[in-house]
């Protein structure tokens, strides 16, 4: 999936996420995190991220997250967020079928 | 009422911010909406509904009904929701403002669809309508009985009282006539009828007084406007030990009746006739539901 724009979703409430999607011609997926738990849950943040984004197809971003103690719900439904207003698209729910 | 499901209190938590949602499920309500419709703004209805689809699916609060207030029928959002809602499995949704039967078969028509698209059960998730105008009050007959999804109507009293041109009142003279015929066209529908909100959330005498007439009208349940009023709204609907104790004895005198064949039944000099016998049922079915025991019997 192609990025088209940058994107934010979330804020820097108390249990949420800001998350900062940008396009990348190339390089990968590139992560920044900012939290208060990272050394904890930092990996489980990443590798949320990860998900995500490989679940829109996303090949190439720089995502810059600022973490007040997000949940690992509230972090997938900021990024669903961000990709979907960084390609600007509706999401497609069918996507979430089994 | 739905499975003898307590519902005696609703909360809205907006879908907007994590943390209230998350909060949300520590109170006493009994049924907890997530809210998409007036608590977000315009611009943040994507990322609300993306956060309470994920809230339901991944971190469901244990013990509680589940609903999402979806937004408004002729809103650009509604499709977008429905998809959104049906597919995070809530135990209902919730219209807003509905006026009309046709516009509750056309959204279970659209939650049926996407059920089939989906591979869920059909007809599992069920519909509250929240009844906000004098036409939803005029056709509630017609709305509760739309479609077997719906099991609730729920009477929104400050847009009702501005559709009317009234004011809002504590008294609440200004909502009597639609309290008592929303709650009709549920009783006619047998559905759980839901009455409105008391909105002075530091008022607890007043919200007593409210409670009064809700519960001597007969509502089944009422939604809180803050969590403050939960514990206050929850004892309203849970019959007392009194009230408990007098069901068991008109209950134990009509089987008394039956076994000596007496086709009368009598209880402290009173005949005992079907009204007081549906009363007692009601009681004790209410009491079982809130997980009260009685008799040495865990219920």
């Amino acid at each position: 999936m192609e990025l088209k724009k940058p994107a934010m979703a979330g804020t820097t409430e108390s249990g949420d996420v800001m998350v900062t999607l940008r396009p990348e011609a190339a390089g990968g997926i590139t992560i920044d995190l900012t939290s208060d738990v990272e050394v904890l849950f930092g990996d489980s943040i990443r590798a949320t991220v990860r998900q995500v984004l490989g679940e829109f197809g996303v090949e190439n971003a720089r995502v810059s997250l600022v973490d007040k103690g997000a949940l690992d719900f509230v972090i997938r439904a900021r990024l669903q967020c961000a990709v979907c207003r960084a390609a600007e698209i509706e999401f497609d729910w069918s996507r979430e079928d089994n | 009422m739905e499975n003898n499901q307590l519902m005696r209190t609703s909360l809205y938590a907006g879908g907007t911010s994590p943390v209230k949602m998350i909060q949300a499920g520590f109170y006493n309500e009994d049924c907890l909406v997530y809210d998409l419709e007036d608590s977000v703004s315009a611009g943040e209805k994507d990322a609300a509904r993306f956060l309470v689809y994920n809230a339901i699916k991944y971190q469901r609060p244990a013990g509680k009904y589940i609903l999402i207030r979806v937004n408004g029928i002729y809103s650009k959002e509604l499709d977008a929701d429905l998809e959104a809602a049906v597919r995070a499995q809530p135990d209902a949704i919730r219209i807003p403002k509905v006026e009309y039967a046709e516009e509750v078969v056309r959204i279970a028509d659209k939650m049926t669809a996407i059920e089939k698209k989906a591979g869920l059960p059909e007809g599992g998730v069920k519909i509250w309508c929240n009844i906000e105008s004098y036409l939803g009050v005029l056709n509630a007959r017609q709305i509760a009985s739309a479609s077997s999804r719906v099991v609730a109507m729920a009477l929104g009293a400050e847009d009702f009282t501005a559709s009317m041109s009234a004011k809002r009142t504590k008294p609440g003279w200004e909502i009597f006539y639609a309290r008592n015929a929303v709650l009709m066209a549920c009783r006619e529908a047998g559905i759980s009828a839901q009455d409105a909100v008391f909105s002075d959330i530091n008022d607890a005498e007043g919200l007593e007084r409210d409670l009064e007439m809700t519960r001597t009208l007969g509502f089944d349940g009422k939604t809180c406007v803050h969590p403050r009023q939960i514990d206050q709204v929850n004892a309203c609907f849970t019959p007392s030990a009194k009230e408990i104790r007098n069901a068991r004895r008109v209950l134990e005198a009509l089987e008394e009746a039956a076994r000596n064949h007496t086709g009368v039944c009598v209880l402290d000099g009173g005949m005992v006739d079907k009204p007081m016998e549906l009363r007692a049922r009601t009681t004790l079915a209410k009491a079982e539901a809130a997980g009260i025991k009685w008799g040495g019997e865990e219920k």
